[in-house]
């Protein structure tokens, strides 16, 4: 067992793991943030983003412990209080979400596309970037309209709440 | 006089766009799965040790190093059932929870291990040493087909005399046409969390369609009766028909870890594992012979399927009957024969999958149609509205039943012309004349799906409503929720029924302790079924409301109106709230069950008659796509969808059914492709393998309506209609693009026999053979 400490939404989180623990346990299971989800264990589907110093990154495999002194946001951090962040906000309005596991995955991804492009990509683009996010039950046609409708909402500089 | 507000002026109306009921949790991450609920001190997790042959015999199985492992508190096997070790959902008495002396597919369960950790449970399973004795396996529906493992006696349909009629008519052709499976990939995996109660008592979290049926097969697995176990559903992560019978086995292996350690116990199967172990649409081969006039009017048609059943019956037999159902597809047939054999092979049982074979049965007609306006030189349009269901009634399907509901006439010549299907084909024509690498195609294919379950007795639902003396009601019935918004339909249902917000209404998680006995929330029947019991469950209380006002008030119980939060008591005025609390004082009982039975159905499975469905569902679509002929890659440039969900009781939700019906159907028919190896081991056994259609695989221009003029002629819950399953027909229309595409890649000289799904290299196959035949002319 060795110890991790790290920034989860903005409060100091530690604890002991063994070596091999992944950032997607560490989360559900020793932080109980079980929003971010686990679709294919295998870096496949995107249900477990979560974001890693800005970053969107695949919890599922990442270990704990190279995100040791870093900043991780999850989907449980994204409001403000009841205020929702605009992402989250234009999923709800959109019907962007059928049974909803994939969701958080999804408006991770969304969020650090907005970021990484600094505003709303064409639709052609956002398409393809979501490509490491599946999605089983939605044909994703709201899922864009939700990422758009949500990248305009994201004050410039704002971004990401982060 | 009149100034009250319309009823949907208030959000619970139904008929509304309203969102998902869970969307708020869904977007912040509150909504709890099985998996992410609280775990309980010493729960136990669960790892299953599975055959790596297809078809053995277990000469020994040698779990000693795996029980002294670190962190296993038991490992178990066949001997630890207490009751039967049987899972099937039809008491066939053929899917043993873990195998005893044979094995009869690679990825069966053999035994279990329960660790203080899932890490634990997993190393400690792969010490096992099993010894198996190898047995020919039969793998391929071919090769099952020819051994004639037929697992149960296929009925048939039969209408008029199809061999004379076929014989009799001035064209004939005939052909085979292979049709894949399908992984469901729910994204949340199968999952299942018992926590032993007092006495015999077990409480099992199930991510599943069917509480009830897990419920009765864990009891019978456990040696109890069902009122020892309660199963419980708040939602799942995606079902899709594959959390119809296979949650059965998770729940009965996690029960039994629980009742033989006393502690709690889950087990969550990892992807792979899932996709290894559980079963998936069955494949089919589809031969057929038709016989047509020279306006392309089919006489006589004979089908002959064959379903991959894999190693066990479980639903196959539905299943097969289900596509049998639906061989004739939109298309009146005067005479008309069907049979499907239901073949066993040491694989993965094959189960239910969203459209329970009915896909499968209607891919050899459309393919049929294809071809017969090939050979006649025809828009391929013209020969399918020349065939569809006659508005008038007059038609009979191969088993007897008028369809006396048919709009495929008038949508499918809506959808012509919303679509400009014909100025495109035209196009398309020409500009293929031009291109030589790109070859595009145009299809339009209507569906009609038969809405019911055609096991009659399954037609049943119950539901519970309590309305609280503050006027707050909880609803529950036995429909669970798997995204595709069944919760929100029945709380809007409910909501309009005491004219209340729908935010009044408290939506509750399924459980066989509240409503029993329930169908598995299948075959699309889910709203029609529960909506109708809730409604029926909430009419029975209104009634004893409107009485107790209308004595109290000394006027006509008719004069009680519900409406936009407020009761009319003649001219008097009180809000629900108010109404409840002075019900409640007066001693009137403010819950109720309610209960619903499918009117009207019957059918006589021997003589291949009856009245199966209640009614039919339609749609049809346009898909235009476009080929490279020299990759064989293919990419959907536009799809128009034009669907009849009757009168909608949340046209948001049934567009989201629509479009995610849709390209789920397009994923079966274009990219999903499930391979095993002539072992019999599954390769595709993860989404890097097994290709699901990303927001990229989605067409640029997608224009779904849902059919304005649509109203259900049946009295179902507001005249809506089921719309979980038929959309994903409507990718058929991909699958004949694609062939009109690879026709193009022949000049138009020879019709290409494409097989489902149509990957690349089976468009290219497809291309190559019929460009031989086309050279040999
Ligand atoms: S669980 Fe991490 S990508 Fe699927
Ligand atoms: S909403 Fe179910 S997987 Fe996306």
């Amino acid at each position: 067992m060795t110890s991790v400490s790290m920034t989860v939404n903005g409060k100091p989180a530690s604890g002991e793991v063994e070596p091999r623990t992944l950032l997607v346990d560490f989360l559900r299971e020793h932080l109980r943030l079980t929003g971010t989800h686990v679709g294919c264990d295998t870096s496949q589907c995107g249900a477990c983003v979560v974001h890693v110093d800005g970053t969107a990154v695949k919890s599922c495999t990442t270990l704990a412990l190279q995100c040791e002194g870093a900043d991780v946001l999850t989907i449980e951090g994204l409001a403000q209080g009841d205020q929702l962040h605009p992402m989250q906000e234009a999923f709800r309005e959109h019907h962007a979400l059928q049974c909803g596991f994939c969701t958080p995955g999804m408006i991770m991804s969304a969020i650090d596309i907005i970021n990484r492009h600094g505003g709303v990509p064409d639709e052609t683009t956002i398409r393809h970037e979501l490509e490491g996010n599946l999605c089983r039950c939605t044909g994703y046609h709201n899922i864009v309209k939700a990422v758009i409708a949500g990248g305009e909402a994201m004050a410039p500089g704002r971004a990401a709440a982060e | 006089m009149n100034e009250r507000p319309t009823p949907s002026a208030h959000k619970g109306a139904v008929h509304r766009p309203v969102i998902h009921d869970s969307a708020e949790r869904h977007v912040t991450g509150s909504a709890l799965y099985v998996d992410d609920m609280p775990e309980l001190p010493g729960t136990l997790h669960i790892h299953v040790g599975m055959s790596e042959r297809a078809h053995a015999r277990l000469r020994a199985i040698d779990l000693q190093s795996v029980r002294t492992a670190p962190g296993v508190v038991a490992v178990l096997t066949a001997g630890d059932i207490p009751g039967v070790n049987d899972v099937s959902p039809v008491h066939a008495g053929d899917d043993p929870i873990f195998a005893e002396d044979i094995v009869e597919y690679a990825g069966q369960p053999i035994f279990a291990v329960a660790a203080e950790t899932l890490q634990a449970a997993r190393n400690a399973a792969r010490l096992a040493r099993i010894d198996y004795e190898e047995l020919p396996a039969i793998i391929t529906l071919d090769e099952a087909l020819a051994a004639a493992t037929d697992l149960a006696p296929a009925p048939e349909l039969r209408l008029g005399d199809p061999d004379a009629a076929i014989s009799a008519s001035p064209h004939r052709l005939s052909g085979t046409l292979h049709v894949g499976g399908q992984d469901h990939f729910y994204l949340e995996g199968q999952v299942a969390y018992a926590i032993p109660g007092e006495g015999a008592d077990m409480l099992v979290h199930a991510s599943t369609q069917h509480p009830s049926e897990v419920q009765h097969l864990v009891g019978c697995m456990l040696g109890v009766p069902d009122h020892a176990v309660t199963v419980e559903v708040r939602r799942m992560g995606g079902g899709f028909g594959g959390k119809e019978s296979q949650p059965a086995l998770i729940a009965a292996i996690a029960a039994l870890a629980a009742r033989r350690t006393g502690r709690p116990a889950k087990l969550r199967l990892d992807r792979d594992d899932d996709m290894v172990m559980t079963g998936k649409r069955h494949d089919f081969r589809l031969d057929y012979e038709l016989g047509y006039d020279a306006d392309g009017r089919i006489q006589g048609a004979r089908f002959e399927f064959a379903a991959r059943c894999g190693r066990s019956l479980d639903l196959s037999n539905a299943i097969a009957d289900r596509a049998m159902f639906h061989a004739d597809n939109a298309y009146a047939l005067p005479n008309a024969y069907v049979h499907a054999r239901r073949m066993k092979t040491h694989t993965v049982s094959n189960t239910a999958f969203r459209g329970f074979g009915g896909p499968q049965g209607m891919m050899a007609i459309e393919r049929a149609i294809d071809e017969i306006a090939f050979a006649l030189g025809r828009d391929p349009l013209e020969v399918r509205r020349a065939n569809v269901y006659p508005a008038d009634g007059s038609a009979l399907t191969p088993y007897h039943m008028a369809v006396t509901d048919s709009v495929l006439d008038e949508l499918t010549e809506e959808l012509a012309a919303s679509s400009d299907y014909r100025t495109r084909r035209a196009a398309i024509r020409a500009s293929n004349a031009e291109s030589t690498a790109i070859k595009r195609g145009i299809a339009l294919t209507p569906v009609k799906f038969g809405i019911s379950f055609t096991t009659t007795h399954l037609n049943q639902a119950g539901a519970l409503v309590h309305v609280y003396k503050d006027g707050s009601v909880h609803l529950n019935h036995g429909g669970t929720e798997m995204g595709q918004g069944l919760f929100v339909k029945v709380g809007q249902v409910v909501a309009e029924a005491f004219g209340i917000e729908l935010d009044q209404v408290k939506i509750t998680a399924t459980t066989t302790a509240k409503v029993p006995n329930t169908s598995a929330t299948a075959a699309s029947a889910g709203s029609d079924l529960n909506g109708m019991a809730a409604a029926a469950a909430a009419q029975t209380i209104k009634a004893r409301l409107a009485a107790f006002a209308a004595k109290k008030h000394n006027i006509a119980e008719e004069h009680v109106v519900f409406e936009a939060g407020r009761v009319r008591i003649g001219n008097q005025e009180m809000s629900f709230a108010e109404l409840a609390h002075q019900a409640w004082m007066g001693r009137v009982s403010l819950s109720s069950t309610g209960f619903y039975a499918t009117p009207d159905i019957h059918y006589d499975r021997a003589t291949g008659r009856g009245r199966p469905f209640y009614y039919f569902a339609y749609g049809a679509a346009v898909s235009e796509v476009a080929i490279d002929t020299l990759t064989g890659e293919t990419r959907l440039l536009r799809v128009d969808i034009l669907h009849d969900a009757g009168r909608s009781l949340n046209p948001a939700i049934d567009m989201g059914q629509i479009e995610g019906g849709f390209i789920q159907g397009l994923g079966w028919l274009t990219s999903e492709e499930l391979w095993w190896n002539d072992e019999g081991r599954l390769r595709t056994h993860a989404p890097s393998t097994y290709k699901i259609p990303t927001a990229n695989d989605r067409p640029d221009d997608m224009r779904i309506a849902i059919w304005a003029k649509g109203e259900n002629r049946e009295p179902t819950i507001h005249r809506s209609k089921a719309v979980g399953e038929p959309p994903l027909m409507l990718a058929i229309s991909a699958f004949s693009a694609i062939t009109d595409a690879a026709c193009a890649a022949t000049g138009y000289r020879a019709f290409p026999r494409l097989d489902a799904p149509a990957t690349p290299e089976r468009i290219l196959m497809a291309i190559r053979e019929a460009t031989g035949r086309a050279g040999k002319k």
